[in-house]
């Protein structure tokens, strides 16, 4: 029964229970490890940052006179929030009930919020994208895409509060950084689907868009890191170090390949394909850092133990 | 009315005293009547018969259908018998400033007004925010419900002036029921006596409204740090940090609608 052999013998007698680390009850973790699935939320991230900005670029792209892209953007909206709405549904313990987030508005719960800022935004994106492809009805969706630009901020944005506000370590210490992440990270999605879908002629605001999101994720992801130090490491090691890195491969080489966009198609969609992807990763890794850091008790006490003796070495406790 | 009344702050204008829990670790037994009491009154579901290897303990933690968790640790040390035993009954520890609450998107979750915090079960949509939210991983949800679950206090008895079941069952008064300024007075004379007759790692832990999640409704008397009951040292409830975060929110998302712009901006005037 026991996998130990030879040292875990004392006097013939094996020793069956596992011995207690002091700092810690059997190894067993302090907090609750999320009940969010992977596909679902990080999915979630990824889409609502998406559509949030997408509504952004096709507001703007429009007053600039910019015709293909807005509706571009307006329709992966639309489809994004479309397929988030039933990603969050689907991801509640009793999805019957969802409506039971309509009873309360509380700023104390991101949650609340976000539910919200999507009852008006969803609408929205998708009234802006029904005109767009239709050409229907143009006030109104003038109304809508300004509507769902401005909510768009919030809803990219949002989710950083959204993961930032538990006690899972690895996304609460990270609550700084982690909207200015989120911010760029959606920004580079955003972009990157416009140098995807749309003609280069067509796509310059959107690689633009791109390269500015791209240089506030891979900074506010470096600040995120450094600030950590020691607690940084779920987000480095394993599988998910893998993740992240891969992500800001794809986003270093998405940025170069959206500032030289305009001189071919190819070069434009495969740099749009790579921010797309490496925007999914960095959601998935930082979901997946936060799943790490709350299995393992030694990220929820060794941080609290330095807190503790910081603030008995002041005298002030 | 103290200066921790989160009945009052819930909105009751007429409310009865604030009750909790004092669980005195120092003459826990550990013969979990407890966990049984609780779960024969709250009529709580099985939750998984196995032998975990830990101890005498089989429970392993609190969880959805765990409302009441008896830790058991074995110290090796240097007396005759080779060990020191420390056995504790854990439990929600109905915080003063609740992160399960604050983020409950449905209002499930609600103070009462004894000044602790329950979920209302048929409003609960099984989001699992709180499950996240809380610093010591008591709440959870239940898969055959969906729903979050923890211990209740037990609601449904206080009301109607009874002990909560499992302080009713504990045969050695390691559970402590009452009005929690009684609490917090017993629990002092209690750890000063410890300390004095050389139990010098005796201390109070979540007793004090000066800690980070305002003291806690049911605090304990801990023979050791914390984290070898598997509690957190020093925890600190997320919400405190949430307008920060906010701030912050609203910053970045006036920085995307400004990326947005300057993108847009320069493009549309090299095209023109």
């Amino acid at each position: 029964m026991s996998q130990r052999t030879g040292r875990g013998v004392r006097g013939g007698e094996e020793l069956m229970v596992p011995r207690a680390r002091p700092d810690s009850y059997y190894g067993r973790p302090v907090l609750k490890e999320t009940v969010w699935e992977a596909p679902d939320i990080a999915g979630y991230l990824f889409l609502g940052g998406l559509a949030g900005a997408s509504s952004l670029l096709a507001a703007f792209a429009q007053l600039s006179g910019n015709r293909e892209l807005p509706r571009v953007s307006k329709v992966a909206a639309a489809g994004a929030i479309g397929v988030s709405l039933a990603a969050l549904v689907h991801d509640l313990g009793r999805p019957g009930r969802f409506l039971n987030m309509l009873r309360v508005f509380k700023v104390t719960s991101p949650m609340s919020v976000g539910t919200w800022l999507l009852t008006g935004y969803g609408p929205m994106a998708g009234a802006a994208a029904a005109s767009a492809v239709t050409g229907r009805l143009p006030r109104v969706g003038a109304v809508a895409t300004a509507g769902a630009a401005a909510l768009g901020a919030g809803v990219a944005t949002y989710t950083a509060a959204l993961i930032c506000d538990t006690a899972v370590p690895a996304w609460h210490e990270g609550y700084r950084e982690m909207p200015f992440l989120f911010a760029g990270s959606a920004a580079s999605a955003a972009g990157g689907l416009g140098l995807l879908a749309t003609r280069p002629e067509s796509s310059r605001e959107a690689a633009r868009f791109a390269v500015i999101g791209a240089a506030i994720e891979l900074t506010a992801k470096s600040l995120l890191i450094r600030r950590l130090g020691p607690a940084a490491e779920p987000y480095q090691a394993g599988r998910v170090g893998t993740v992240m890195e891969a992500a800001e491969v794809l986003t270093a080489a998405g940025l170069a390949g959206a500032v030289l966009s305009g001189r071919s198609r190819a070069v434009s969609a495969l740099s749009g394909a790579a921010l797309l992807t490496a925007s999914a990763l960095t959601r998935f890794g930082v979901f997946e850092a936060g799943r790490v850091s709350a299995r393992d008790p030694k990220y929820t006490v060794a941080p609290q133990r330095q807190r503790l003796a910081e603030r008995t070495g002041r005298g002030s406790a | 009315m103290s200066s921790t009344d989160p009945a009052a702050w819930a909105g009751y204008a007429e409310h009865p005293p604030r009750v909790g829990f004092f669980t005195d670790t120092s003459v826990c037994i550990g013969c979990k009547a407890c966990e049984v009491a609780c779960k024969t009154w709250n009529a709580v579901p099985e939750d998984g018969i196995l032998l975990s290897g830990m101890s005498y303990d089989n429970t392993v933690s609190l969880d959805a259908s765990t409302w009441r968790h008896v830790a058991f640790v074995e110290q090796p040390t240097d007396s005759s018998d080779g060990v020191r035993w420390l056995m504790s009954s854990d439990v929600c520890k109905h915080c003063t400033e609740a992160a399960c609450l604050d983020v409950c998107p449905t209002g499930a979750l609600m103070r009462t007004e004894f000044g602790t915090v329950v979920v209302q079960d048929d409003v609960c949509n099984g989001c699992g925010y709180c499950v996240s939210a809380c610093p010591f991983g008591v709440i959870a949800r239940r898969e055959s419900d969906g729903a979050a679950h923890k211990c209740t206090l037990c609601y449904d008895r206080i009301g109607d002036g009874l002990t909560p079941a499992c302080a009713q069952a504990c045969p050695t008064e390691s559970i402590q029921f009452g009005p929690l300024d009684e609490l917090r007075e017993r629990a002092q004379a209690r750890v000063s006596e410890l300390q004095e007759s050389g139990e010098t790692r005796a201390r109070l832990y979540l007793e004090s409204p000066e800690d980070g999640v305002g003291g806690a409704g049911a605090f304990f008397l801990l023979l050791d740090e914390p984290e070898v009951y598997g509690l957190p040292p020093d925890p600190v409830v997320t919400t405190r940090d949430l307008p920060r975060m906010w701030r912050r929110v609203a910053v970045a998302g006036a920085s995307l609608a400004a990326g947005a712009l300057i993108a847009c901006l320069g493009a549309g005037r090299r095209r023109a």
